[in-house]
């Protein structure tokens, strides 16, 4: 510390006599406000400009209105050029397509794409590829400054004038909630400007809060965020599939006994029918051999709340709540806590949470024998998926468990090649399917324990045999040269292409 | 066999096949399909409505078929039933595979 640089160091005198310019009047003493009257007004204040990168997040699931809100009054004011770069991408965006062709947008990075928006990208219509991320890859770009974001417009269901934001109000009952603000977290800290879109300005000062008012620069008031509907469900069902059921069972078992399932453990259940059944499965073993577990991590739904609540799992870290229950356990509970996507997942020095996992269990669309998995496009190549945190959590866990059927009607899961490559094989240390479990070559403690447990296994090849005989051999998907996105690993290098799906008709 | 009116058989669940046998307005047979595995699974399934239909003796009809992932099991039956009802019959063949 150079003290000479002390702005006023050559005017004081020490005779007491000095007064600070800063100081205001008692009288004009008021408490500031970073609230301006709409969208518009702050587009124009944030000074966003062509080429910029502008972020969302995507805490609003499939019923947000930001990101469309945004981008309709961005390209009112003519700004053009601009890269999108959000936390994911839900069917609801299909709007983009027209921000898109009216070069608005002309470059989108995101975790995730569904719908009419991921069918068009797949069949070329933008130029650059589009950038796919982990979630904890692209906490790391925005944090090390790859990924640079001049402007974020994050969407938060409770904010205060200064900008304290959360995904929920204690100050209102029925008010739309997100739970968990943990990916945009990160966009507000390390953004340029932070814009916090809210539909309830609650009284100074909104605590606890996701976002500090320190990252935010305005607030705007809207009358709706989203569609509560695709914000979030009450609770995510068990599953009645008995395929499902069949592969949870089998899941639990597998955990049971690979030696990861031990009292004070930590997990992680992913998304979907069968890895959010094997939680049901564990529990009642936790109970019987009266385990507990010491954390669970991740995108948290009402069964690990209620395993929470019930005291067997001791404390829950949430980067995404992805019911009702998971969101009111997090305005409710006090060691269920909110994480950013850094903390949740990034790969740098900094530590993360998925490498204090002891198992992951996970879902894929496919799977290939060297145990890639794919969860970014569908068996027709087309875009249709997520990649998550699935890489991440694969890689930081002890153990990955991937669940998946062996077949979807006619689609096989267990397939040579996955179409793209987005959870490396090396990474991924069990399969478990409705007709068999495979465990990875790389990993013969697993398979010695299972073996020992009298756990039936078989090898990833003779299932992918098996899938074959059911449905047949399927032709292979034909795509065009052109690359029309990347998909990035978690230390963001880029571990697979998507190409141009070719649906040419040969007659 | 002969193809004398319009039928259907199979539904759009997912797993299934919807077939609509028709009389054909040209000699042969000629089908139409829409599935979501066609790029997979497409020239498959057309191969297996054609020799069903070929095997029960129908020279021609007009087939729109459309496919949710069904296997070829379910192509076969939905194929044989939406004919037999096409062609008004009711003496169905039925007979164990070996």
């Amino acid at each position: 510390m150079d003290i000479s640089k002390i702005q006023n160091i050559g005017k004081i005198n020490f005779n007491g006599e000095y007064t600070p310019d800063c100081v205001t009047p008692k009288s004009e003493v008021k408490m500031p406000s970073k609230v301006l009257p709409s969208i518009r007004d702050a587009i124009i204040a944030t000074g966003l400009k062509d080429g910029m990168t502008i972020s969302f997040h995507h805490h609003f699931r499939n019923g947000d209105y930001i990101v469309n809100m945004v981008m309709d009054e961005i390209a009112k004011l003519g700004i053009k050029d601009l890269t999108v770069a959000a936390s994911s991408l839900a069917s609801c965006h299909a709007p983009l397509i027209e921000h898109i062709k009216n070069g608005v947008i002309t470059h989108i990075e995101t975790s995730g794409m569904r719908g009419e928006l991921a069918e068009a990208i797949s069949r070329g219509l933008m130029e650059t590829p589009v950038v796919f991320r982990s979630h904890g890859g692209r906490a790391d770009a925005i944090a090390n400054d790859e990924l640079h974001i001049d402007v974020a417009f994050l969407g938060a269901p409770s904010c205060d004038v200064l900008g304290n934001a959360n995904g929920y109000t204690r100050d209102e009952s029925g008010a739309t909630m997100c739970g968990s603000l943990g990916y945009a977290k990160v966009d507000a800290e390390y953004s340029d400007c932070a814009v916090v879109i809210t539909d309830h300005i609650v009284p100074y000062p909104n605590t606890p809060l996701a976002i500090p008012a320190v990252h935010v620069r305005y607030v705007v008031e809207v009358e709706e965020l989203g569609d509560p509907e695709g914000i979030m469900s009450g609770a995510t069902r068990y599953t009645k599939n008995p395929k499902e059921l069949m592969i949870a069972k089998n899941a639990a078992n597998v955990i049971e006994h690979s030696g990861y399932f031990y009292d004070g453990f930590a997990m992680q259940m992913g998304s979907g029918g069968a890895a959010l059944a094997t939680a049901r499965f564990l529990r009642e073993k936790m109970e019987e051999k009266n385990i507990k577990a010491h954390f669970a991590l991740g995108g948290i739904t009402g069964q690990i709340v209620e395993m929470h609540e019930a005291g067997l799992i001791k404390k829950i870290l949430d980067v995404q709540s992805f019911d009702l229950t998971a969101a009111a356990s997090l305005m409710n509970n006090r060691f269920h806590t909110q994480i950013d996507g850094c903390f949740y997942a990034g790969y740098d020095y900094k530590g993360a949470a998925v490498n204090a996992l002891d198992f992951v269990v996970l879902s894929a669309l496919e799977i290939d024998t060297d145990f890639n998995v794919n969860v970014l496009t569908g068996s027709d190549g087309v875009i249709r998926g997520a990649i998550g945190g699935h890489p991440d959590t694969a890689a930081g866990a002890k153990m990955s468990v991937v669940v998946a059927p062996l077949t979807r009607g006619r689609i096989p899961t267990i397939v040579d090649k996955v179409n793209t490559v987005v959870t490396p094989g090396i990474t991924v240390d069990v399969v478990v399917t409705d007709q068999g479990i495979a465990v990875n070559p790389n990993r013969p403690d697993i398979i010695e324990r299972l073996e020992g447990a009298d756990i039936l296994l078989t090898d990833i090849e003779s299932l992918k045999v098996r899938a074959e005989k059911i449905v047949g051999k399927p032709d292979p998907i034909k795509y065009k040269d052109r690359v029309v996105a990347l998909a990035l690993y978690r230390d963001n290098s880029i571990i697979d292409v998507i190409r141009e799906v070719d649906e040419d008709e040969e007659e | 066999m002969k193809i004398i009116k319009p039928a259907v058989a199979g539904t759009l669940e997912s797993s299934d096949i919807q077939i609509r046998v028709e009389p054909a307005d040209a000699p042969g047979i000629e089908i139409n399909l829409n599935s979501s595995v066609k790029q997979q699974f497409g020239k498959k399934i057309i191969q297996v409505i054609h020799d069903t239909l070929e095997e029960m003796g129908v020279t021609d009809a007009y087939v729109e078929a459309v496919d949710k992932g069904a296997l070829d099991c379910a192509v076969k039956a939905r194929t044989a039933a939406a004919a037999y009802r096409a062609a008004g019959k009711e003496d169905y063949e039925w007979r164990v595979r070996p």
